[in-house]
This record gives structure tokens, sequence and C-alpha cells, in this order.
């Protein structure tokens, strides 16, 4: 019955079996989008309204670091595995190879009515479309003393990879074996389920082999693993039985940057040398301060099949500040996926069809456990027209059976792979 | 990489045999595809690239599959290989169960060499 259904090609299918053209052409789109964020929502979205609108499309990306570093792999750095180079990749390929302006500045604020946003440095740019990929903001107020000691360089988050990651590595160097690693998880969802047990694996591996004595230990806001459960703890109580101490149900109120201190809404306090503090998330600041952050003033609302928001016409949100369908992970491979579906649904709304009814989007996450083995989680989304919102394909998706060295192959050339597509 | 190459001659030569030669010989021109179709087919193309590279190509020395260079035989036998367990993997097992047969043809004529 599968073969059936197989060798009956679709009259698309049997279309394109001609010689086509690499990138689609959709010679008719015509206008002004503009794209504020060059994460992997952003710079994948810029990128592919050039390409699939035959670079019809004026497409311009506002961004204010010239060089985009990557938060998948940026572990690996805090692990020592990496270095922060390797995760970086300039910013110019879009403009060289896709045409797309780059414009290093930051969006101050966004006009609906007008549709036009304003830069930093009092610019306005005009647009039709407006693609809002402004990431999260870490909500610093939530833990008391985490914003002052955060300025001061005492507890990182090194939650947005960049200068933290890089501060966060120095600080365990820094740190004399026989100390003690605190990080937290805080309560889902946030920027990356599996990111937090990713990074308390790396620096256990880290300290495995040239801190022995050190210990590493895991506080998780959630009441369990919210990602990769069995594998994670699996390999904790096989590789780093006597380092890593998880404790699920800890939610941190209150740090002390001076005295290293963590504060707990009922445990005792606890000391540590190196404190990674990762506060609760929202959508990133413009998102908030514009108002389409608009459920609970936390993440954005949108119509899945177009991520057009629901309070603010022609802006399409993606990316980790989107309130997410069922099962959808705030991941850069997600993203990156969404954007792909907003940059075909824009091209074709600017060509006067109908976006498509049914768009798809994946997802793999790759996490190291040790230098060299990796698991994953992946899944597919479908929109569903009724449910008006993505749901997962039954029967798709799942985690690797155990971890394995073939896996770090992959997930090492899948990060430069995503790169090129998102970045080049 | 020999043993990548054996192992797709030989799905190659299962998946001429399987079809009658159903899937060649009804090529159409990409002129016959109205632009609103190759948005659509390319958009579902696009999927593959997070790991696959854009347009199927990925990075020189990836060993993630650059499916650019493969026929569209092979991308269609081998992604309907993993939906069914024929083929083992590491996660394509998990994800080809996530598309219709029609849409893994949209993509394989899409990203695949025709010759």
């Amino acid at each position: 019955m599968q073969r059936r259904q197989f060798i009956q090609t679709s009259a698309l299918a049997t279309a394109l079996l001609g010689g086509m053209p690499l990138s689609a052409t959709a010679k008719s789109a015509k206008g002004k989008v503009v794209v504020i964020g060059g994460g992997y929502g952003g710079a994948t979205a810029a990128k592919y309204l050039r390409v699939l609108s035959g670079n019809q499309l004026d497409v311009t990306l506002v961004e204010p670091n010239s060089s985009f570093v990557s938060c998948p792999m940026s572990n690996l750095v805090v692990g020592g595995i990496r270095k922060i180079s390797e995760i970086s990749t300039p910013y110019t390929g879009l403009g060289r190879n896709h045409g797309v302006k780059m414009v290093k500045d930051y969006v101050t604020a966004i006009d609906v009515e007008k549709r036009q946003v304003k830069l930093k440095n009092g610019q306005t740019l005009p647009y039709d479309k407006l693609v809002l990929s402004p990431g999260i903001d870490l909500m610093m107020d939530k833990i008391e003393g985490l914003q002052s000691a955060n300025n001061n360089g005492q507890i990182l988050q090194a939650w947005k990879a960049g200068p933290e990651t890089v501060g966060l590595r120095k600080q365990l160097e820094a740190m004399p074996d026989g100390g003690t690693y605190v990080l937290n998880v805080p309560l889902a969802p946030y920027r990356c389920p599996p990111g937090p047990y990713e990074r308390a694996s790396m620096v256990a591996n880290y300290f495995k082999q040239y801190k022995p004595k050190s210990k590493v230990l895991l506080l998780d806001a959630n009441a369990d693993v919210t990602s990769k459960g069995k594998l994670f703890k699996s390999v904790w109580a096989s590789e780093y039985k006597d380092i890593l101490e998880y404790r699920p149900n800890m939610k941190v109120t209150g740090v002390d940057g001076a005295t290293k201190t963590v504060r707990f809404e009922f445990e005792d306090a606890i000391k540590g040398d190196v404190l990674n503090i990762l506060p609760d998330q929202r959508a990133g600041k413009l998102a908030v301060d514009s108002g389409i952050a608009n459920l609970n003033g936390r993440w954005a609302e949108v119509d899945y099949m177009t991520f057009e928001s629901t309070v603010a016409p022609n802006v399409h949100v993606i990316g980790d500040s989107v309130q997410g369908a069922p099962m959808m992970p705030k991941s850069g491979h997600m993203a990156n996926s969404q954007a792909k579906v907003v940059a075909a649904a824009i091209v074709a709304q600017m060509s006067g069809w109908e976006p498509n009814a049914t768009p798809l989007t994946n997802n793999t996450c790759y996490s190291y456990v040790t230098t060299k083995n990796v698991i994953h989680v992946a899944s597919v989304h479908v929109y569903n027209a009724e449910k008006k919102t993505f749901l997962t394909v039954p029967g798709s998706g799942g985690v690797s059976a155990e971890p394995n060295e073939l896996e770090g192959t992959y997930a090492w050339n899948w990060a430069q792979n995503i790169w090129a597509d998102t970045l080049v | 990489m020999n043993n990548l190459k054996l192992r797709a001659a030989r799905l190659m030569a299962c998946a001429a045999l399987a079809s009658g030669g159903v899937f060649t010989g009804t090529a159409a021109q990409a002129s016959d595809m109205s632009p609103e179709m190759k948005l659509q087919a390319a958009s579902l193309a696009a999927t593959c690239a997070n790991c696959h590279g854009t347009n199927g190509q990925g990075i020189e020395g990836s060993a993630v599959t650059g499916l650019a260079n493969l026929s569209v035989e092979y991308i269609k036998t081998n992604m309907i290989w993993f939906k069914t367990g024929q083929r083992p993997a590491t996660v394509m097992h998990q994800l080809s169960k996530g598309y219709t047969d029609e849409q893994i043809d949209i993509i394989a004529n899409y990203l695949g060499k025709k010759d």
C-alpha cells in the first residue's frame, strides 16, 4: 500500500521532474521587508526572503552585532572543547551572496500603523512586512541580587552566547580543584530545553579530566529533567556519578555575588565557587515593549499558518519569542525552520497568492554528554487548519537509543550546515 | 565513503526494479509548474536544509549527506526505507515519518539530480 501511494506522483511532483532551477523564483513578489534580529530566526528569514522571491523583495536586516555567535555548541566552549571563534560566523555572507541590506543598529520602536521601525540612531525604516525575531529577554529582576552580580561579572548567565560564554569558561578554569559549580534550570518554557543539562554534562566532563575533586550542582526549578531525561540521567549515573548532582524542584529566588550564595524558595541557601544562574525568560525586549508579546507580557501569540502576530498586522514573529505550539521547542533549529515558513508566506502574500495552508517545520537538537558522545531529540510539526496550530506528526520524532560517537560527528556537521544555511 | 556509494548503487538497482520504471520518463519541464507550485516545493525542500545544507548542498567534507549530489530516485527510495525501517539511521527514521510520500516525492524532485 505504501509503495502504491509512493508511485502515485502528484501533479506537482510530476511537473517538478524536469530540470528545475535550484532557487525558486516568485518574480511577482514586490515590496519592502524589514527583519529585526540576526539570530537563527531573523538571519534565515532575511536570506530565504531573497532566495524564495528570486531576489525581488527588498530585504533589510537590522542587527547590532557584526558576527553571529551560536547558542547551540556554545556549551562546548564552556566545557573547553571548542573555541568561541569556531562557533562564530560573520554576517557578511547575507549581503554579499543574497543582497540583504545590513543595518548595524538596534530597533527602539515599532509603529504598526505607519508601518515603520525606529532605529537607535534616530533613522526610520519603512516596511510592507516586518519579521520580528528578537530572541529572549532574561528577567534578571526575578532573582534578587542577580542584576548587580551580573553587572559586576560575579555571576554570569552565558545563555546568550558571546562574551559571557568566554567569561564563564575563564571562571571555570580559574576555579581551584575541589570547588563547586552551581547551575540552575529556570521554569519551562525557556530557550533550549536540553541546554542546561548539556552544560552540566560538559562541565562535569571537564572536571572529570582536569579537576576530579570538583562538583557540579544542577538545581532544577522543574519537577524533572525537561528534555531527553532518561538519556541524561543514565549518562550522569555512568560517567559523572561522583561529580554531578541533580536536584529537582529547586527554585532560585536570590543570589549574593560577593559570598557566592544562592537562595531558594524553600530550601536552605547554598554556597558555590562558580555560580551560573539563569532567570525566568520571556520574549525579546522589543516584543515586550511593543505589546506584541501579548500573552501575560511574556510570549507573542501568532497565527501559526503565517506566524503573523495576533495583535500587530503585517508583523510576523518567529523564534524563541513565540508562544510555542504543543511540543514545539525554543531552539535555533526550530527558529530556522519557522523562518522559512514565514519567508514563503510573505513571498506568497506579496505576490498576491494564498500562503501555504499546511506548512511544515522540523527540529533536531543534539546534546553533547561527553567529549565525543552525543544524544538527540527530533520532531516534525505540521500546521493543522482545524486546530489552528502546529501539531507533531503521529509516529514521527524521537530520541537517540543511547549516547554515541556517530551522532557526535553528525552534531558538529549539523552545526556547520545550519550556520551556512542561516548565514551563507 | 566507497561503502556508501556501493550501497547507493545497490539501492538504486532495487528502486528501479521495484518501480518498474514508473519513476522515470514522466519528466515535464520546470516551466510547466506555476510559480506558486515552485514556491511551495522550494519551501518544503528547505525543511531539509537545516541539516543537509541550502538546496541540499552541505559544506565540504560534511558527514551529513549532501542531497544535491544524489539522484531523485535515490532520495525517494531511501526516505521510504527510513520510514519503513528497512534502512537504519540515527535520526532519519524518526524525521522521515513526519513526511507523506507525496511530500517526499516533491522534495526529491526538487533537490535530487535529474539525469
